[in-house]
């Protein structure tokens, strides 16, 4: 019997299963009540707190808990830089990588250069230090093990408890705490009660499947036929544990999950999908917990699982059209098999390409760039939506801008003040929300549009005719919405995309934590209203559809052109390649 | 902003000593301990020590005395791994797939099998479905002179059914495949 259409439900229904339970026990955790804090558990991260130099978890108002997120950001960045930049003068380096800088690019032309070329450097920091994962580099041919560790590891950690971090922020100002919290207090709770646990159990889980967790060099082997073959290894599981909880999706090979060193066999296959959306599915729990409004949570819980669903079975039905490129030749009829592995197939690869892209993981197990037009468009529309469960943290403040945006329209159309849990939503709220909205078409089309305008971008395409198009708005996609999965083809490995997708990634990320921010220390100074017969329900049906349709809306509008030029164009064109 | 300057860069201190030392430390310690066969890489060793491979590794295989996995479009570098990224659409991908049917001798009346035309994802995906080891199965014995019933029957003894329940194919491994019809039968260790 083919179970293989029963592969969708494990890997969403078993997440949803589990986020209940997590998200409860994240709530108790990561906001404990005041008389709880620094007892039990809670000792560790104080003890980490107290070792950054806080003595008692400081109260920060919107403004000291945004300058204190910065700050640890700008310090990753210049830290993890001196890392990578200096990875050939530090230890744990079996296989003797070089300098980074000195890995040379291919121009527009596709000449390769040699020599020295920082970009790739801060295209990469840019990368790990906004919980992107965008790779220009190759992770076994490149890096040393030190730089997996301490360059690419420890940002895998500490930029998702960043998200959850400024997440709780904005849920307590909702909730009109006094004050928001102590950031760093959050983000070692974050660090060490939830994702070092669950990554150790799951990186275990992992090296029993196979994947290799091991500091010796590459091994030499003598193959059946004779011929040497070098086979990467390294602390592999350690990484793709992380690499999946954590919404990062930066893989310690190539090829990322696709890599069978990485996904040995169906079980860590699954594995690795649930924990791709567990902790962004949980976090809406716990979300609902912590406001004390469960009702409210399980719409924008539904809402999101909806859009994955729909995401997800679109996806499947593409992928098990068999490929064109077979069509009238003498091949078995199939799944479009290009690009994936065996062990997985194409029902389970389509299934993760809409769940790391829904998340803002980004890891893959098939390459997106051979999909089916239909089905490469699927990780796309969801990275352009941006607000389906996407980061740890990140997903969660972006659907809230979603939120206030419907709820400012329902008021509009039924001539309210519109208010959110209880709150009133006046126009600085509003301004700062749409605000937070459009820098995401904005660098997603305006990136697009400068690329595939100038030499910059269809000189390093892969594919011809719309694909080729597609290859450009999938990059500039995937680093706006923080995603960091790619239409590989593309040879983006160059100080123009190296330099663009940087810049990108960095408005893609810190507006869209520092925004949500303010909105929330306003809010939190404002009296509660108490509910009327005319306030607007946000816990009902009524609400999940007008928020679905605003997300659909302003998604539909910003993307629909470039998205009918890419892979829109490339599904009509079969006929014409295919004589 | 300077204020928080001194807590920030004590926080990236201790985070990565956490993050990227204690952590990695305990899981490979871990590792070690309960699986120290798959944490080197699941290698096949031969009795003289050397190393044949990885059972989780594909490697090239031109003769026709063994099965061949999928195609790979980094040539088997198992240090360089990559799929062909080509687009379904792209006139490569069909000269691709036209070149690797022809190859394998295919006609429409004995289709070959995708997995087989289609390079993988990884460039070493080191399993092929159950038909396409079926597929090959006519060649391989008559190249090693034996009766093709044979070489079916250890295609069905090393078929791996696991996680069919999660929906993979029913599949074998090229490599421990090949060495079983040398009668070399090595488990990773």
């Amino acid at each position: 019997m083919d179970w293989s259409f029963f592969h969708p439900f494990w890997a969403i229904g078993v997440p949803m299963a589990l986020s209940i339970p997590l998200g409860r026990l994240m709530a108790r955790l990561l906001d404990p009540p005041a008389e709880r804090v620094g007892r039990g558990v809670d000792a560790v991260p104080m003890f980490l707190v107290r070792l950054f130099g806080h003595r008692e978890p400081a109260a920060m108002d919107w403004r000291r808990y945004a300058i204190a997120l910065l700050a640890f950001n700008a310090s990753l960045f210049v830290l993890s830089f001196a890392i990578l930049w200096a990875q050939n003068l530090l230890p744990l380096n079996p296989d003797g990588k070089g300098p980074l800088t000195a890995l040379g690019y291919k121009d527009a032309a596709g000449v390769q250069h040699d020599g020295a070329d920082t970009a790739v450097i801060f295209n990469t920091v840019c990368s790990f230090v906004t919980n992107t994962n965008l790779q220009h580099y190759s992770g076994e041919q490149h890096l040393s093990y030190f730089s997996q560790l301490g360059g690419i590891l420890w940002l895998q950690f500490v930029t998702p408890a960043c998200g959850l971090a400024v997440m709780l922020a904005v849920i307590r100002g909702l909730r009109g705490d006094k004050h928001l919290g102590d950031f760093y207090l959050d983000t070692a709770r974050g660090v060490v009660l939830v994702l070092i646990p669950l990554s150790t159990v799951l990186a275990l889980a992992l090296v029993a499947n196979g994947v290799p967790m091991t500091f010796d060099g590459a091994v030499k082997a003598r193959t059946l036929e004779g011929a040497e073959q070098t086979i990467a290894v390294g602390p592999v599981a350690a990484e793709v544990a992380i690499k999946q909880l954590g919404t990062n999706g930066g893989g310690f090979f190539g090829p990322n999950s696709a890599h069978p060193l990485e996904n040995p066999t169906p079980w860590s296959n699954i594995l690795e999908v649930i924990a791709i959306i567990l902790v962004p599915m949980a976090s809406i729990v716990m979300f609902g917990r912590m406001i004390r409004d469960r009702a409210h949570a399980a719409v924008v819980y539904g809402v999101m699982t909806a859009l994955l669903v729909a995401g997800a079975s679109i996806a499947i039905w593409s992928e098990l059209h068999p490929s064109p490129a077979a069509e009238g030749l003498p091949v078995a009829t199939g799944t479009n098999m290009e690009g994936k592995e065996v062990r997985t197939g194409a029902v389970a690869a389509a299934t993760w390409s809409a769940i790391t892209t829904a998340t803002s993981n980004g890891s893959v197990n098939a390459m997106h760039d051979s999909f089916q037009p239909i089905g490469g468009l699927v990780p796309m529309s969801l990275m352009m939506l941006n607000v389906d469960f996407s980061g740890i943290g990140a997903g969660f403040l972006n659907m809230l801008m979603y939120v206030i945006t419907a709820v400012f329209l329902a008021g509009l159309m039924v001539g309210r003040t519109p208010e959110y849990l209880g709150k009133k939503i006046e126009a600085k709220e509003v301004k700062l929300a749409m605000l937070a909205i459009l820098i995401h078409p904005l660098l997603i089309c305006g990136g697009t549009a400068l690329f595939a305008g100038t030499a910059w971008g269809p000189a390093t395409v892969a594919n011809p005719g719309p694909h080729g198009f597609s290859e450009i708005l999938y990059e500039f996609t995937s680093a706006s919405a923080n995603n960091g999965s790619g239409f590989e083809g593309l040879a983006d490995n160059n100080p123009y995309w190296n330099v663009a997708t940087g810049v990108v990634l960095l408005l893609g990320r810190f507006p869209a934590l520092v925004l949500p921010v303010a909105i929330a220390g306003f809010l939190s100074h404002k009296k509660r209203v108490p509910p009327s017969t005319g306030t607007l329900r946000t816990d009902d049906l009524t609400f999940g559809a007008m928020l679905l349709g605003t997300v659909l809306l302003v998604g539909a509008l910003s993307f629909m052109p470039a998205v009918v030029l890419g892979p829109i164009a490339d599904h009509l064109s079969t006929a014409a390649t295919n004589p | 902003m300077f204020r928080e300057l001194i807590p920030s860069l004590r926080a990236c201190a201790v985070t990565f000593l956490a993050c990227a030392g204690i952590y990695p430390a305990a899981v490979w310690g871990l590792a070690a301990l309960f699986f120290p066969v798959e944490a080197s890489g699941s290698l096949l060793i031969r009795k003289d020590r050397s190393v044949v491979g990885s059972a989780l590794v594909a490697q090239k295989f031109e003769s026709d005395r063994y099965f061949c996995p999928r195609p790979s479009a980094c040539d088997y570098k198992a240090d360089a791994a990559s799929g062909s990224n080509l687009g379904p659409h792209n006139p490569d991908l069909r000269k691709a797939v036209a070149e690797r049917a022809e190859k394998l001798k295919a006609t429409p009346e004995r289709p070959a099998p995708v997995d087989l035309v289609t390079a993988s994802g990884s460039g070493l995906d080191p399993e092929i479905t159950v038909e396409a080891a079926e597929f090959q199965a006519f060649r391989v014995a008559s190249a090693r002179g034996i009766v093709v019933e044979r070489v079916r029957e250890l295609i069905r003894k090393m078929t791996d059914h696991s996680g069919a329940v999660l929906g993979a194919p029913a599949r074998v491994n090229v490599l421990q495949l090949n060495l079983a019809l040398d009668g070399e039968v090595l488990s990773p260790r």
